[in-house]
């Protein structure tokens, strides 16, 4: 049987590359020239074995299609053509213009089959160059790198007609797919300049700051010592010995309770106290101290130790007939509170310094008594404290030796304290034996050192007894000098025994120019005039007040005027040659102190019951006080004392609830009387008392014709203010 | 003669019985911390009579949990030494009759 190839209706194109002219369709063939195909190709076929016809012999499969030799000699013409055979051919689209479905007239005939998205690029074009050169050095071929990049098959023929959808789903796919994994060596990868983006992103870096601290170290310390077996046996020996020392002293205890014990123990607790305690009581730190109390004091009363020094008044300028007192510094004392202040007295060496102290004008309430001595630097606290049994009623400092001060008590004492002492005791005191009063006394006053150079003061009580005490080598002696008889009352009997009624002096004062001279103010009022030498006799009286006297003062500069006080609420100015006064100011209560400044003639100030403060310049006017102030802070605190200050404008005034307050005289207070240009400027105590008479002149002249023969009808003309002459 | 040494003998025993508590030759610390820091040394010598370094290192550990970060320990029987301490922190004490222990803190 004639063989077939398995070949069946291939295409008989005319093949295109002449390769095997020669060949022939072995359908063309004659049957039986299969084999003289073989013979022929035996030459080329150098390989083939050798077969035998029938090993040869091509088997026809059992499905082939059997046809006649009619049929299989039949030629069948092939034409090849562009049509894709798989395309349709009547794709229809609908038309926006025609609004109708209109067949597409071409339709496209591209098979996509295989697509492959290659990145290389020809290395000698104008991308590839540029590539290179961008990314430097040598460019070197190397075939892993592209054998691992990912190779994409797409084959979308099957799906897809147009190219656009095409496209797409090329893109699609080409972004869905991984980036050739970059295994950089020495070259960096070409990178398509299409299809290849590179993302990169830089995040926000927070600036940084550098902190640095340095703590400080903890409190260090060292410690050093040798341990040996020696010293350890010491140290338990040593322990063991205190031990047993203290079972002793616990025994001891338990037995005798000693009170010297507990003092011993008090002050052992005391030294073992702080440092601090024992270093603050040693004099060494009592001056530092002290300065820092006053420091400390200048602190908390800034303002006013400002105002004292600097603050004037600025309205005085508008008003030339007034002044006002600006309230300073308060000083107040616990254990004052409810005594009066008794008596007040600046210290003749230290302007700062002030005494005052404290007793209890109630006959029936009579307690214990205070000196207490302040300074204006230190206005919480006083310098020193004096206790004593009772009520303090006057004092005074020495005018040479500053430290020492006398004073008189409720109880008819007298007493020295020299204050540099650091006892609290009096120096000396005068007792029963010694002629202590019988009565308050009521003022003392140093004198100038007698004769033999002792120490001598005068002290005035109600007893009728003005003494002089001496302190001769260190006791007290007294000696009256004057007693206040009362006159005879005309009244008496003439068969009783005429007994000599003392009166109750109350105030004293010597004059400054005259020192054997002084007056004394009594109870019933009168004012005595009297002298050193004459015991028994008064130089002269005055029917002063109608009711007690309660201070007598001459004046600073001019030797022949004095002013008094008196609870019958005036205040008198006299002359010591005239029985009657010169000026009477009724104050409106009763008058409880009345003071001469000390830097004019003509300024005088006055403190009374209702607490209010009365200061007069005769200067300006003549007849009403320049000011009128209250300057207790509770109402119905009396005002028992007043004192100036012999260098600045203060006025001290103590009150009956135990305080003393500071006050500052304004400007038109402290006036000098104004100089006329030419006229010679005499400063100094002449000149004052120059001025003083004057304003005397002034209202004597029109008088003196008169006033011996009709006195008090001028009186009454001259003092419009008296109440009742 | 052998009375007497005997009777020096128990009177040495005795002394070295007496002289076994916790004495504290000085110390800077509060009232507490010192009480407890004793109570540890005493404990801590005890329990290891025959090692001073555990005994120390146990003080030293101990004392590190309880009172904060470095404390240091010395437990011996003769020794000098010169230390700085943190102010607040030194405890030297003897125990035994033969020990000495000094703790003290530095950081």
């Amino acid at each position: 049987m004639p063989t077939r190839g398995g070949l069946e209706k291939k295409p008989t194109q005319a093949v295109v590359n002449g390769s095997v002219p020669a060949q022939r369709r072995t359908s063309q063939l004659p049957r039986n020239s299969i084999m003289g195909n073989f013979r022929d190709d035996e030459q080329d076929f150098g390989n083939m074995p050798e077969l035998s016809d029938e090993a040869l012999r091509p088997i026809r499969p059992d499905d082939q299609l059997k046809l006649t030799e009619a049929e299989l000699n039949e030629e069948h013409t092939r034409i090849l053509t562009t049509r894709n055979p798989q395309a349709a051919e009547n794709i229809v689209r609908y038309s926006y213009k025609d609004r109708m479905y209109k067949p597409i007239p071409h339709i496209d005939q591209l098979a996509i089959h295989f697509q492959l998205d290659g990145n290389l690029i020809l290395r000698d074009s104008d991308e590839g160059r540029r590539q290179i050169a961008r990314d430097g050095g040598e460019y070197s071929i190397d075939d892993d790198e592209e054998e691992e990049e990912d190779i994409q098959t797409t084959v979308t023929a099957t799906e897809i007609d147009e190219d656009a959808a095409a496209k797409e789903g090329d893109e699609d796919e080409e972004e869905k797919s991984q980036k050739p994994s970059a295994t950089v060596s020495r070259t960096k990868k070409l990178t398509n300049q299409f299809n290849f983006s590179e993302r990169a992103s830089q995040t926000y870096n927070n600036p940084c700051r550098d902190r640095e601290t340095f703590v400080e170290q903890t409190p260090r310390a060292t410690f050093s010592d040798n341990v040996s077996q020696w010293a350890i046996f010491d140290a338990y020996n040593e322990d063991y010995d205190l031990q047993q020392k203290a079972k002793e002293k616990e025994q001891k205890k338990t037995l005798t309770k000693k009170d010297e014990e507990k003092k011993k123990k008090f002050v052992a607790v005391d030294l073992s106290g702080d440092d601090m305690a024992k270093y603050a009581r040693s004099k060494a730190a009592s001056v530092s101290l002290k300065i820092i109390e006053r420091m400390i004091n200048q602190n908390t009363f800034d303002e006013i130790a400002q105002d004292f020094k600097y603050w004037e008044d600025a309205a005085d300028e508008y008003r030339e007939q007034e002044g006002s007192l600006l309230p300073l510094w308060n000083f107040q004392y616990d254990l004052t509170k409810k005594l009066s202040c008794t008596h007040l007295t600046w210290n003749s060496q230290y302007s700062d310094m002030f005494a005052v102290a404290f007793g209890s004008y109630d006959f029936l309430k009579q307690a214990h008594g205070i000196i207490l001595i302040f300074s204006l630097k230190n206005p919480s606290f006083p310098e020193y404290i004096y206790q004593t049994e009772s009520g303090v009623m006057c004092l005074d400092f020495h005018h040479t030796h500053s430290n020492l001060l006398c004073c008189g008590f409720y109880d008819g004492s007298v007493a020295v304290y020299n204050v540099a002492d650091d006892t609290k005791r009096p120096k000396y005191q005068s007792s029963a034996r010694n002629g202590k009063h019988t009565d308050p006394v009521w003022q003392v006053r140093w004198q100038k050192d007698d004769l033999d150079a002792n120490f001598n003061f005068y002290s005035v009580s109600s007893d009728g007894r003005v003494v002089c005490w001496t302190i001769v080598k260190s006791d007290l002696m007294y000696h009256d000098i004057v007693q206040l008889k009362l006159e005879q009352p005309v009244e008496e009997p003439e068969e009783a025994v005429p007994l000599t009624t003392l009166g109750c002096g109350t105030c004293f004062d010597f004059n400054k120019q005259q020192d054997y001279l002084f007056i004394v103010g009594t109870e019933e009022g009168k004012i005595h005039k009297c002298s050193k030498s004459y015991n028994n006799q008064f130089l002269d009286t005055f029917d002063a007040h109608h009711m007690a006297v309660y201070a007598v003062r001459w004046n600073c500069f001019h030797p022949k005027i004095f002013i008094s006080c008196s609870a019958d609420w005036t205040v008198k100015i006299w002359d010591i040659n005239y029985k009657i006064p010169l000026f009477v100011y009724d104050l409106g209560s009763a008058v409880g102190d009345v003071a001469w400044a000390p830097y004019s003639s003509t300024v005088f100030a006055a403190c009374t019951a209702d607490g209010k403060i009365f200061v007069f310049d005769l200067n300006v006017n003549k007849y009403e006080a320049l000011t009128e102030q209250i300057v207790v802070q509770k109402k119905r605190t009396k005002l028992t004392h007043i004192a100036f200050n012999q260098k600045h404008p203060v006025l001290l005034a103590g009150d009956d609830r135990g305080n003393v307050t500071s006050l500052k005289l304004s400007p038109n207070l402290r006036k000098k009387p104004k100089v006329k240009k030419g006229q010679d400027i005499n400063e100094g105590p002449e000149a004052e008392s120059v001025k003083l008479d004057k304003i005397l002149a002034l209202i004597r002249d029109p008088d003196d014709a008169k006033s011996k023969a009709v006195p008090s009808q001028q009186q009454i003309g001259t003092t419009p203010l008296s109440a009742t002459s | 003669m052998a009375t007497d040494a005997a009777d020096g003998e128990t009177q040495q025993k005795e002394e070295t019985k007496r002289h076994t508590y916790p004495l504290i030759r000085t110390s800077d610390m509060n009232e507490e911390v010192k009480t407890e820091c004793m109570e540890l040394c005493v404990t801590a010598c005890e329990k290891f009579s025959q090692n001073n370094e555990n005994a120390a290192r146990m003080i030293k550990e101990t004392m590190d949990k309880k009172f904060g970060p470095t404390w240091q320990c010395i437990v011996g029987e003769g020794y000098g030494f010169f230390i700085e301490h943190q102010v607040k922190s030194l405890l030297y004490m003897f125990f035994g009759g033969t020990t000495a222990i000094i703790v003290w803190k530095c950081a």
